[in-house]
């Protein structure tokens, strides 16, 4: 009889192995996301502290026209981006490049398209005082909350006998920004186990993401980003020219190469790329399967794929797979 | 003959012991994050990952930029002067290694 339990539990094993499956359980740690993104000393969270940031997040009197919030383009409603080809700014000015999601940009290792910001500390003031983007001056942005009574008190709160500073704004905004996490996705759910998570599809399409397709030279880990700088051949629109990364750090390689985004709830933030280019998912599909458009530069790990129409059609079904539950947000009230 | 001698001269300034120092890039990580190195030394980089790194360092003591290159390749740079040079790689900017280069 003893044989017979072994094996039934040898069977058990088989099965939760199979469940993990497509790909190799080894491996299956690597798409976990960590609990927490990581913080600075000097800005450990709490919640005074998020909460003030959250405040600040919502609040439009952050910006000259007192009209303008962070939400107004990383409207949590769309994927913490705006749905625009690209941003939309202070006078209704148009960017040059296209708002990313804030979904797990805590663990973004520097931020931008360029990666022109090295912390979310100091990131959060940029786009206050950036004339086409809130055009707000920060001294003055101190005036003025010191100004609405409720602020000194949450600041109070949040950072004791710091007072309200451009240091305490960015901090607080920055300690926000650490809670806007992606939630579990069908993805996650079918890599814990769950066989039935994701359709065959998604699976299969998760296979041309480590393989034929080389994504996963790229978009790697939980975050399904290495953190890296790429040129990936998108066109500009009528010959403009945007360097990306090589107008930090000016070394060939940097040429048109722009920051990896990541993957988790993409199906939530079209349109794509740093400026908008493409509509949907299927249109990137077919940008990588072309190995690019723009030659010029482009990354070695770029090169057309000869994808079938099955693959394509497989890949966005994976991609879609990993929308995860939202965050709830629940609006806060603004001080007057 | 000017240029042989001047040759010359440079080889004979080379120190004896000039030996060439691997670091490793694999994971996105060099294998060390601090090597110690003299003048005259040789660094060998050599990527051990499935995809394109690159070598650069734009340090007051020496800069260059050794392109990009394949899994299985190495790029190699000889140390000129003393000092702390800071070598990074473009692609993935959280690859950081120091390197001390003494007399
Ligand atoms: C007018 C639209 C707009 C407003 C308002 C705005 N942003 Fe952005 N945000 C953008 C755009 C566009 C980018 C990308 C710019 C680039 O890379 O050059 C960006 C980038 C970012 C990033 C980098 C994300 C990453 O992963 O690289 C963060 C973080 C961010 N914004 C936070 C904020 C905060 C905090 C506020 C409010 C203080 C704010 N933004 C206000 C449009 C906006
Ligand atoms: C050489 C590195 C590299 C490879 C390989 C790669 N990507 Fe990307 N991916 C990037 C970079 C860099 C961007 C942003 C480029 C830009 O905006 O110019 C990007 C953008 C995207 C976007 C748009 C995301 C957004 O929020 O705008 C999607 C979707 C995407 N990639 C999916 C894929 C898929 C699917 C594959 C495999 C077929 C793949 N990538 C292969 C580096 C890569
Ligand atoms: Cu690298």
């Amino acid at each position: 009889m003893k044989p017979m339990v072994t094996l039934a539990a040898l069977g058990a094993a088989a099965i939760a192995l199979a469940a993990v499956s497509g790909a190799d359980a080894s491996r299956y740690d690597q798409y976990l996301r960590p609990a927490k993104a990581p913080e600075p000393a000097d800005n450990i969270g709490n919640p005074a502290r998020v909460e003030l940031g959250k405040t600040l997040f919502f609040d439009p009197r952050l910006s000259g026209s007192n009209w303008i919030s962070c939400a107004t383009c990383h409207n949590p409603s769309r994927g913490w981006s705006d749905g625009l080809p690209t941003g939309v700014g202070h006078g209704m000015q148009v960017l040059k490049r296209a708002t990313p999601s804030l979904i797990n940009c805590g663990f973004n290792t520097t931020l931008m398209w360029d990666g022109r910001a090295p912390n979310l500390e100091e990131q959060a003031l940029g786009p206050i005082a950036a004339a086409a983007e809130m055009n707000q001056d920060l001294p003055g942005l101190v005036s003025k909350l010191s100004a609405i009574q409720g602020y000194p008190k949450l600041f109070n709160a949040a950072y004791p006998g710091e007072g309200i500073s451009e240091k305490t704004i960015g901090k607080a905004i920055a300690a926000y920004e650490r809670t806007i996490l992606s939630g579990e996705s069908p993805f996650d759910r079918w890599r814990k186990g769950d066989a039935r998570a994701v359709d065959a599809a998604a699976k299969r399409g998760f296979e041309v993401f480590e393989g034929k397709g080389k994504c996963v030279k790229c978009h790697e880990g939980f975050n399904f980003t290495d953190n890296g700088f790429h040129n990936i051949g998108v066109k500009e629109p009528n010959g403009e020219v945007d360097v990306g990364r090589f107008a930090q750090r000016a070394l060939r390689v940097n040429y048109g190469a722009f920051r990896t985004p990541s993957l988790r709830d993409v199906a939530l933030t079209a349109p794509y790329m740093h400026n908008g280019a493409y509509a949907t998912l299927e249109e990137v599909v077919e940008h990588y399967d072309r190995g690019g458009d723009v030659t010029e530069h482009l990354s070695p790990n770029m090169s057309p794929l000869g994808l079938t129409a099955g693959e394509k059609s497989d890949l966005v079904a994976f991609m879609k797979s990993l929308t995860g539950k939202q965050l709830v947000v629940t609006l806060p009230h603004l001080p007057n | 003959m000017i240029r042989l001698i001047a040759a010359a001269a440079v080889l004979a300034a080379l120190p004896a012991s000039a030996t060439e120092v691997e670091v490793a890039q694999k994971n996105k990580k060099f294998s060390t994050t601090a090597v110690k190195a003299k003048v005259g030394d040789t660094l060998v980089f050599r990527n051990d990952d499935p995809f394109f790194h690159n070598i650069f360092s734009l340090s007051d003591t020496q800069s260059f930029d050794l392109g990009s290159y394949p899994q299985g390749e190495s790029r190699k740079v000889v140390l000129k002067k003393e000092g702390t040079l800071e070598i990074e790689c473009a692609i993935h900017p959280d690859m950081k290694l120091k390197v001390q280069v003494e007399k």
